[in-house]
């Protein structure tokens, strides 16, 4: 006989071995964010334990990953599923290894993002949105960034980087591995 | 109450209502999407802009709430201006199909766009594409028709309580659906076809079949569940039954039905279909006239009386039979001397039927569920029971209310529980002792008679102390028998203990019967023991198990496929293939009724014939038929009149069916309503003497309950409509060394039988869920009794 | 008279230290107030005198805005930053979250008390990981130091920040669909009322403000609210940070007194780079409507100078075209901003903003036609004042002006299929 008394919805306790996806130091990291809200509003750490899954999985999400976090927050997945597409930093389809996202919004049009922008597609031969063969970047349009003083500027990684020029930009992604 | 002011009309509205709503009441139309009266507020579709006097900008109608003196103009320049401007955004993106859409003809957004005229459209723009999903058996989809209100969305989470569709995506590229493919498993997914307002989400089997404009519109009520919720049904060229949707009853379904309820109508149509009387002679099946059928039935069943008594011949009906049928059948029975009548196939304790009372219900109205503080639910899985009541005890659960379960199955409730005893079915009198115990120490009161006694060897947990202290506290509090407790084969101590809770609790007792008709059939007198009215028969005869096990020599059926229906299927099985006759009156054949049946009997189901339903808060309501019975198909109480007449009974002089419910409302006028009943002590419980015994959990699989569904193809091929499988813990698999997925054999009192394994945590300890109501299941014998599993 | 509130450490080494913060009177304010178990009616009263108006682009002012709080109702009641920094134009608050966090802390904590609310959340948007790093870092100094947390100084009183993150939707800046993204859902805005302090963020009642505002609170409490006030202009209160971008010299955020001349400013900026013509000025941030050179030299940059010029302060992001702008692409650009960031959920903003974006764009690439002129007005006409939230207008709005100001230019691309300048 099992008996339980339940007030309102079960808190998941998950038992990590059986989510084989999502590493232990990604809970722990995911279990800081859900520490900061009452225990009913688990679901408020979303959006960061997505960025978490989603840098763990090198730069993109999975329906696998989307789902065994909703099993975690306590979510139904369609709720998780609304959330990754919303927003704009949530990638569905795998990336290169460094995600460049160049805005080109009025302050850095107005200060040549254009430029920037020509410059990377002619160099990698690529297409905004897409990745480079060997993998490595994945050049993408963003809106504004909120450094327009700045302008134009990047997102690369963790890192803003502002009043690019063509040769700026060669340099910053030289130096990258 | 404020005055407002609407279009020039002064009118009073209720303070706090919203504009939308004052002007509905008022007959004043404002167009809307995404506004629904029973689903979250989301104003997202702005179709509903009017313009209010000092406001600076048209206002939302279905979002604005009026306030005294409100001014409100719903078709002034700037009002309609605001619509039109919406009504041409909406366009822009939708395709302009409508010739080829089913909604044709009855789409919100057509009929809106109409009243503004056909603008051309400025846009010039190409349109936007959706790519289709595939939502499962039932809901057909056209994604680029969608218009993005939401209602669906919003009634997944609101009101079905599974968020299953949602809205991916970001501003014009926001689709609607489930994002993966995945098919919408909610029980009442139908729904969504009504809400949605344009022809994105449709009904799947009514697909393209006919022409909005085709169709009449014909009131029915629905025989499955006890719920009897109102229906509307669409017929095309007065013929054909092509849809079913709901009939608004704010008392009873409100504005939703089930998907069982908007879908089994697929089953009149079914290869199935018995459409000709036909006569088994030498093995031999034949179509016959009526005449020559119901030739054979008297001659069949004079015979059976005359070389064995009365007494050896049985009636059976099906409790989604209607008054009339249940009324007559019996009275026919009666009549001839027959006693062994009954419609209770899947009950198994009978010894406490002279008490029972008149007829057992839900001891209040339906729409009162959603009242109630506290609710102890007993064997239900009311979700899929009566998904109705469920919602009705939802809107309970999410507001706070104590939901409670005592159940061998935890069941995904979609509501808040706040107390569940999942444990072996045989385990159930225990823990309501239990808490029967618990409720004697909290209100001291005196205990009952022998009650001491009965519960010496009791323990009470903290469960029994939480389920009880909250039956008490809840001002408005149930406890509820649902279908695995009535057909226990010990409900009678079951039913006791819970009206001792109840008694002591201050609640109120409550079935959550089985079928459109139980309560019906209660006070047609479709039973061994009493007779129309409650009142004692003159002679009791046979319930429905003995009359199988004793195996009769003749047996009428209405109705009914007792090889599956009956909770002893294999003796039921065996009882009739061994009979010298049997009749049935049936809407459908099938292999195995034309094994044991004699005679076939085509009667017209459910569509196709007056009829009167009884639902579980004792609601009367009567129908006409709506489309013509099919075939030779004749209604059955017509044929049941005929065989009066035939047998030279009396009282058979019926001209119409409301001649029928006229005599039964005159012999029922004066039938109590009161489900509790005398205090009689069950046999003393020892705790957990079942403890090692693996028991079968018999719970009617959700579309397998009646002849229709079993038949409604769609519905067949739902996620609810599961195979027939030893659904088993983890722990009992490991202990029997079963495997998920891999076939072991179950046995019963002689018979086996093999399935596949699955595992399911949710199933109680030292229990085994073999859905039963399934033809691959049936070979199985007992609901609820003892069986073993071994692997293959 | 410059850097005189949240920027007023920047010139200091580490001025995001919380050593740098305190050694400027740093918490001062936040230790008087749990000692002296200040009113919360004072505190307000103040900030009333000080004139101090929401930074975060409505202009709506903060001492009203606080006192709309029910603070007798029991239970949660929530402080929230909106750290989202999304309009075009924007990006003041990263500074102060990277050179003067502890400000905003102080901020926070002070108008969780005013308002009873013992829990407070931060909401900076998904790319700010360098701003978050040093608000993490300040937030811990800041529990290190007891300065947050509970029965903070014995005083009995608790509070608690907490940072959150965003992941990409300019929507997120609008106060409720910050809270519903807050939330863990999809930044959907909600219909309002009921308002965030009636029914915010998980239900309870909830005061939200910009980061420029929440900062500027100590200062004001520190000094007075008519040291504020005058500071400023009446009903202008205070210095305020404008993010000077586009095409000036010396681009940057400058914190000026409000009243101050727009010139002045262009002026600070270093003026029209390249010694090139000012030709307009968008005042606000990529919502406000655009003003032409003319209009804008006169102007002094307060709210309600700048309203009756014909536009709106806003966020104070002031983004300055040069004579070799082309209006129609710099339109273009925008109207594609409101439409890839519109929610979806209003049938006027998820329709009409792609509509505006592809007819703009469509005159710019020289496919224009005429009736398309008339077409963006009534399209904008009909998205203007119809929608949930202030995006449907924040679309319209520079299509309106544009088309206003420079009608000729559009003229030309239909007339000529190219660009005049
Ligand atoms: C579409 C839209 C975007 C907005 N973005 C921001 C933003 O990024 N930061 C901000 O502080 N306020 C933004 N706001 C204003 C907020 O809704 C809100 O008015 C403000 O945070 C209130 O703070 P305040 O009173 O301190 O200004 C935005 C409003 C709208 C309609
Ligand atoms: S106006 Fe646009 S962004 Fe604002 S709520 Fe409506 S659809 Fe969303
Ligand atoms: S019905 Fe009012 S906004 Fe949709």
């Amino acid at each position: 006989m099992r008996t339980t008394k339940l007030e309102k919805k079960p808190v998941e306790v998950v038992n990590n071995s059986d989510l084989m996806l999502i590493s232990k130091q990604s809970y722990a990291a995911i279990d800081k964010w859900i520490a900061k809200y009452h225990p009913e509003n688990r679901q408020a750490a979303v959006i960061p334990a997505l960025h978490i899954v989603q840098e763990e999985n090198g730069g993109h999400l999975t329906i696998a990953l989307m789902d065994e976090l909703a099993l975690y927050l306590n979510m139904p997945t369609i709720a998780v599923y609304e959330v990754a597409s919303f927003y704009s930093m949530f990638e569905h389809k795998p990336i290169g290894k460094h995600k460049v996202s160049i805005c080109t919004n009025i302050s850095c049009m107005l200060r040549g993002s254009e430029e920037i922008v020509e410059h990377l597609k002619k160099k990698f031969a690529i297409n905004l949105g897409e990745t480079t063969t060997d993998g490595k970047f994945t050049v993408k349009e963003v809106e504004c960034l909120g450094a327009c003083v700045g302008a134009p500027m990047c997102l690369i990684g963790r890192e803003y980087h502002e009043y690019l020029t063509p040769e700026k930009i060669d340099a910053i992604l030289e130096k990258l591995e | 109450m404020v005055s407002i002011e609407i279009d020039g009309k002064k009118i009073q509205a209720r303070d706090g209502a919203l504009v939308i709503e004052a002007a509905d009441d008022a007959g004043v139309y404002i167009p809307r999407f995404c506004y629904h009266k029973k689903l979250s507020i989301a104003a997202n579709c702005r179709m509903c802009l009017i313009e209010v006097e000092k406001a600076a900008k048209p206002l939302p109608a279905c979002a604005t709430p009026v306030t005294d003196g409100m001014v409100i103009f719903t078709k002034s320049p700037k009002a309609i201006d605001a619509q039109k401007g919406v009504m041409e955004f909406l366009l822009i993106n939708h395709p302009l199909d409508c010739p080829i859409c089913d909604q044709g003809g009855e789409c919100e957004l057509q009929d809106i766009a109409m009243g503004y005229g056909s603008d051309v459209s400025k846009f010039t723009e190409k349109k936007r594409v959706v790519k289709d999903k595939n939502l499962g058996p039932l809901i057909a989809t056209d994604m680029t028709r969608c218009i993005h209100c939401t209602r669906c969305v919003r009634f997944g989470a609101e009101v079905a309580g599974v968020r299953e569709l949602g809205a991916t995506g970001r501003g014009e590229h926001t689709e609607i659906g489930t994002y993966i493919t995945s098919n919408v498993s909610s029980e009442m997914s139908g729904n969504v076809i009504d809400l949605c307002p344009v022809g994105a989400l449709t009904s799947k089997p009514f697909r393209f079949s006919a022409r909005a404009w085709e169709l009449v519109e014909r009131d029915t009520i629905a025989p499955h569940d006890c719920i009897g919720s109102n229906l509307k049904v669409h017929v095309c060229n007065g013929r054909e039954v092509v849809r079913v949707v709901p009939r608004e009853n704010e008392a009873i379904n409100e504005t939703w039905i089930s998907d069982r309820d908007r879908f089994s109508y697929e089953a009149l149509y079914s290869d199935d279909r018995l459409k000709t009387p036909m006569l088994k002679e030498n093995g031999a099946w034949r179509e016959v006239d009526w005449e020559t059928a119901l030739q054979a039935v008297i001659v069949g069943i004079n015979k059976t009386i005359t070389d064995s008594g009365a007494d050896r011949v049985g009636a059976l009906a099906a409790p989604t039979s209607t008054l009339e049928e249940l009324y007559l059948m019996q009275k026919l029975m009666r009549q001839m001397g027959v006693n062994n009548i009954d419609h209770r196939l899947r009950q198994l304790d009978f010894s406490d039927q002279q008490q029972a009372p008149v007829f057992p219900w839900l001891g209040q109205p339906i729409n009162n569920l959603e009242n109630n503080n506290a609710v102890l639910l007993i064997g239900s899985n009311v979700r899929k029971d009566q998904p109705i009541a469920a919602h009705r005890l939802r809107k309970a659960g999410v507001r706070g209310s104590k939901i409670m379960t005592l159940n061998a199955v935890d069941y995904d409730f979609y509501m808040p529980i706040m107390a569940k005893i999942i444990t072996s079915p045989m385990d159930y009198k225990h823990q309501l002792a239990g808490i029967a115990k618990a409720l004697l120490a909290q209100t001291k009161q005196p205990a009952p008679n022998g009650f001491e006694k009965l519960v010496s060897k009791v323990k009470i947990t903290a469960s029994h102390q939480a389920i009880a202290s909250a039956l008490v506290e809840g001002s408005v509090s149930s406890v509820l028998l649902g279908p695995q407790a009535i057909n226990h084969p010990e409900a009678s101590t079951l039913r006791m203990l819970a009206q001792l809770i109840t008694l002591l609790s201050q609640s109120q007792l409550g079935y959550l019967s089985e079928a459109g008709n139980s309560v019906g059939a209660w006070m047609a007198g479709m039973l061994p023991h009493r007779v129309a009215g409650g009142k004692d028969a003159d002679k009791t005869g046979l319930n429905a198990l003995e009359m199988l096990h004793k195996g009769l020599r003749a047996y009428v059926l209405l109705g009914v496929e007792p090889e599956i229906e009956s909770a002893e299927s294999v003796i039921a099985s065996r009882a009739l293939n061994d009979a010298d006759f049997v009749v049935s009156l049936t809407s459908f054949s099938s292999e195995a009724m034309r094994q044991y049946a004699d005679v076939m009997l085509p009667i017209a189901p459910f569509a196709e014939t007056s009829a009167t339903f009884i639902n579980a808060e004792g609601q009367w309501q009567s129908v006409a038929g709506v489309v013509p019975p099919l075939g030779e198909t004749r209604p059955a109480w017509k044929v049941l009149r005929v065989l009066g007449n035939l047998f030279g009974c009396s009282g058979f002089d019926y001209i119409t069916s409301d001649d029928v419910l006229t005599e039964v409302k005159q012999l029922t006028k004066d039938c109590q309503t009161d489900n509790t009943v005398v205090w009689c002590c069950p046999a003393p419980i020892t705790t957990n003497s079942n403890a090692d015994i693996l028991v079968r959990i018999a719970e009617v699989q959700m579309y397998a309950g009646d002849s229709l569904q079993r038949r409604a193809q769609a519905l067949q091929n739902t996620h609810d409509a599961d195979f027939a499988a030893i659904r088993i813990n983890k722990a009992c698999a490991k202990k029997f060394g079963l495997k998920d997925g891999v076939k072991a054999t179950a046995a019963q009192n002689g018979t086996e039988i093999t399935l596949p394994v699955v595992v399911d945590d949710n199933v109680s300890d030292n229990s085994v869920l073999i859905h039963c109501g399934l033809r691959d299941s049936a070979a199985l014998s007992t609901d609820f009794t003892p069986i073993s599993i071994r692997p293959v | 008279m410059a850097n005189e509130v949240c920027f007023s450490t920047l010139h200091l080494d580490k001025s995001w230290a919380l050593s740098t913060y305190q050694a400027a009177g740093g918490y001062a304010v936040w230790k008087r107030i749990l000692k002296n178990k200040t009113s919360p009616d004072d505190i307000i009263s103040e900030l009333k005198t000080s004139a101090l108006r929401g930074r975060g682009g409505a202009g709506f002012p903060t001492g009203l805005k606080w006192s709309f709080m029910p603070r007798n109702t029991p239970g949660q009641k929530y402080i929230v930053c909106n750290s989202d920094e999304g309009e075009p134009g924007t990006c003041k608050d990263r500074d102060i979250l990277r050179y003067n966090p502890h400000a905003l802390i102080e901020g926070m904590a002070i108008a969780g008390y005013t308002i009873g609310a013992s829990i407070g959340y931060n909401y900076m948007r998904g790319e700010f990981y360098e701003p978050y790093d040093r608000f993490e870092t300040a937030l811990e100094e800041a529990y290190k130091a007891g300065i947050l947390g509970k029965n903070i100084f014995k005083s009995g009183v608790d509070f608690d920040l907490h940072s959150h993150i965003g992941a990409g939707a300019y929507i997120c800046g609008e106060e409720t669909a910050l809270l519903e993204s807050l939330e863990g859902k999809k930044g959907l805005p909600r219909f309002k009322p009921p308002f965030p302090a009636s029914y915010g963020l998980f239900g309870r009642p909830t005061t939200i403000n910009n980061t420029e505002t929440l900062a500027s609170v100590p200062y004001i409490l520190a000094n007075g609210g008519k040291w504020f006030l005058e500071l400023g202009r009446p009903n202008n209160g205070g210095s305020k940070l404008f993010s000077v971008s586009g095409h000036v010299n010396k681009p940057g955020n400058y914190e000026v007194p409000l009243g101050t001349p727009f010139a002045e400013l262009l002026e600070m900026a270093g003026g029209v780079w390249k010694g090139k013509e000012l030709k307009a000025v968008i005042p606000g941030g990529s919502s406000t409507p655009v003003l032409p050179a003319k209009i804008a030299m006169e102007m002094d940059m307060d709210y309600d100078s700048i309203a009756k010029a014909g536009s709106m302060l806003g966020a104070g992001s002031v983004i300055i075209m040069d004579e070799t702008t082309c209006m129609v692409k710099t339109l273009g650009r925008l109207a594609y901003f409101y439409y890839d960031e519109s929610c979806g959920q209003c049938t006027p903003c998820r329709e009409g903003t792609g509509w505006l974006s592809r007819v703009v764009n469509r005159i710019e690439i020289g496919k224009g036609q005429q009736q398309d002129l008339d077409l963006l007005l009534d399209v904008a006409g009909k998205i203007g004042g119809r929608t949930i939230c202030g995006l449907g207008d924040a679309a319209a709005m520079p299509v309106m002006s544009f088309l206003n100001h420079y009608r000729d230019e559009f003229q030309f691309h239909v007339d000529h299929k190219r660009c005049m300048v």
